[in-house]
């Protein structure tokens, strides 16, 4: 059974996903990636960016690592896993399960 | 081309749209006198309020009132909020969503929806309100969860609902909210007059506390639970706004643009005109005029602040509190410890305590009307 959660398992078959609240977009005024939720604005770098864009619900965290890894020369083991259990303990993101 | 700025860019437009409210919450923080606020900028002026917003740098815009919903162009404006790439929340008491209107507002971009409810069972809820509506809140509240929407719902905490916070969070639990905003009452405008009555005990508060971890805990995986805490029991004042005139500002229904929605009266206090979008650009505003320059930064400080190693943590407090219960919107929030207003907070601390407190009734907030000028 498929179960949603926001809290990190950091399992890397979990498949991420930006909460239904939550919105990035490119912010012109400041020159930088946003993040934005009702009250919260956070703002991330373009390897930030790129990650957020690839969690659609259907890719795993690691195949998200290994499609970095295909663009970025220098992605550790742990930097996506990390970042995105930022964003899950944010309520930014919630992950699929299973 | 985004304008040029020499301050900090604001991250937030708080747009409150009109003043009329189909509610009467005792807690309402809208100003005392209403009139004022009557002649309301048309849909042309507020459409023009959000590009001068996004092209300062604001990313998010509340719609609130009163009641948003009351605007016959809500539908125009998120529709022009959202091409502007503004993430759009409109705050509401979920009176006057129905299915055609809510339909109407998810194809114009609207990105999410926050339904007031004033405590846990109808009765009470709408004793609170001061008309029917408990039920209409829940059909509307099933609207945003049937159209696809996350749903926040939010609960103005005080003396009268605390004690039923685990139905409120049951309640949230059972309508399948994505999030819960708890927040106690803040004292502006018209809670100010209400505040006796309002402000709840320590041992309520000390119970509510427990359940809403209790329910942190449990809930982790399906709802985020919002705590605004109550400042009258803290030792160290809100950070105010982040700062005044720092993150965001508000644009009052008559066009009025303040640092807070409750700056009104420090305005006056202040002896300073209004100052609103009719006449000026919102870059201008932001940057120049006298209100938003006045509490920005540290230098308006006065001791203890001034000197005090959190002064960049909460900024002084509340100006508005300041002024509402000194006089002097430049003086340190009474709310902290170290103010030598504080006995301002201790005094109605102890009398909320007090084993001969005698009870307040709840003033309802009156209806306002509205009217656009076109």
């Amino acid at each position: 059974m498929r179960s949603t959660g926001r809290m990190g398992t950091g399992d890397p078959a979990d498949r991420p996903q930006l909460a239904p609240h939550v919105r990035m977009r490119f912010d012109t005024a400041r020159q930088q990636h946003t993040i934005l939720s009702p009250e919260a604005v956070v703002v991330v770098n373009d390897t930030g960016a790129a990650i957020v864009e690839l969690c659609d619900g259907a890719r795993t965290v690691e195949q998200i690592r290994d499609e970095l890894r295909g663009r970025y020369d220098q992605v550790a083991d742990g930097d996506v896993r990390d970042f995105l259990a930022g964003l899950v303990a944010r309520h930014a993101v919630v992950m699929h399960r299973g | 081309m985004p304008w040029s700025c020499t301050v900090d860019r604001p991250f937030a437009l708080l747009a409150e749209l009109t003043y009329a409210c189909p509610l009467h919450c005792p807690y309402c923080s809208n100003p005392l006198q209403l009139d004022d606020y009557r002649d309301e900028l048309t849909t042309e002026q507020w459409q023009r309020v959000f590009t001068e917003a996004a092209a300062l740098g604001v990313l998010q815009l509340h719609l609130s009132g009163g009641e948003p919903l009351q605007r016959h162009d809500i539908v125009e404006l998120v529709r022009c909020a959202s091409a502007l790439g503004l993430y759009t929340n409109l705050i509401t008491s979920g009176l006057g969503l129905s299915l055609r209107r809510a339909e109407q507002l998810h194809t114009a971009g609207l990105d999410h929806v926050q339904i007031s409810l004033q405590a846990d069972n109808p009765v009470l809820s709408d004793r609170i309100a001061g008309t029917p509506s408990f039920e209409r809140k829940l059909t509307a509240a099933r609207l945003v969860k049937e159209l696809g929407w996350p749903l926040t719902l939010n609960v103005v905490l005080h003396r009268e609902n605390l004690d039923h916070i685990e139905g409120v969070l049951e309640l949230a639990e059972s309508m399948g909210a994505d999030r819960l905003e708890l927040a106690n009452t803040q004292y502006y405008g018209w809670a100010g007059r209400n505040r006796a009555g309002l402000l709840p005990s320590r041992a309520q508060l000390d119970h509510a506390e427990a359940a809403v971890r209790a329910a942190r805990e449990r809930l982790r995986e399906t709802m985020e639970i919002i705590y605004v805490v109550p400042d009258h029991y803290s030792r160290h004042p809100k950070p105010c706004m982040d700062g005044w005139a720092r993150r965001q500002l508000t644009v009052v229904p008559n066009g009025e643009a303040l640092p807070c929605p409750a700056a009104h009266d420090v305005a006056r206090g202040l002896g300073l005109a209004p100052v609103g979008v009719r006449e000026h650009s919102l870059q201008w505003i932001w940057q120049e005029s006298p209100l938003f320059r006045q509490f920005r930064g540290e230098s308006w400080m006065p001791e203890p602040c001034r000197s005090c190693d959190r002064r960049h943590i909460d900024f002084g407090g509340c100006r508005c509190q300041a002024f509402a219960l000194t006089g002097d919107a430049s003086r340190t929030d009474p709310v902290c410890e170290l103010s030598p207003d504080h006995g301002l907070i201790e005094d109605v601390v102890h009398a909320a305590n007090s084993s001969d407190r005698q009870e307040d009734s709840l003033v309802p907030r009156p209806q306002v009307g509205h009217r656009v000028r076109q």
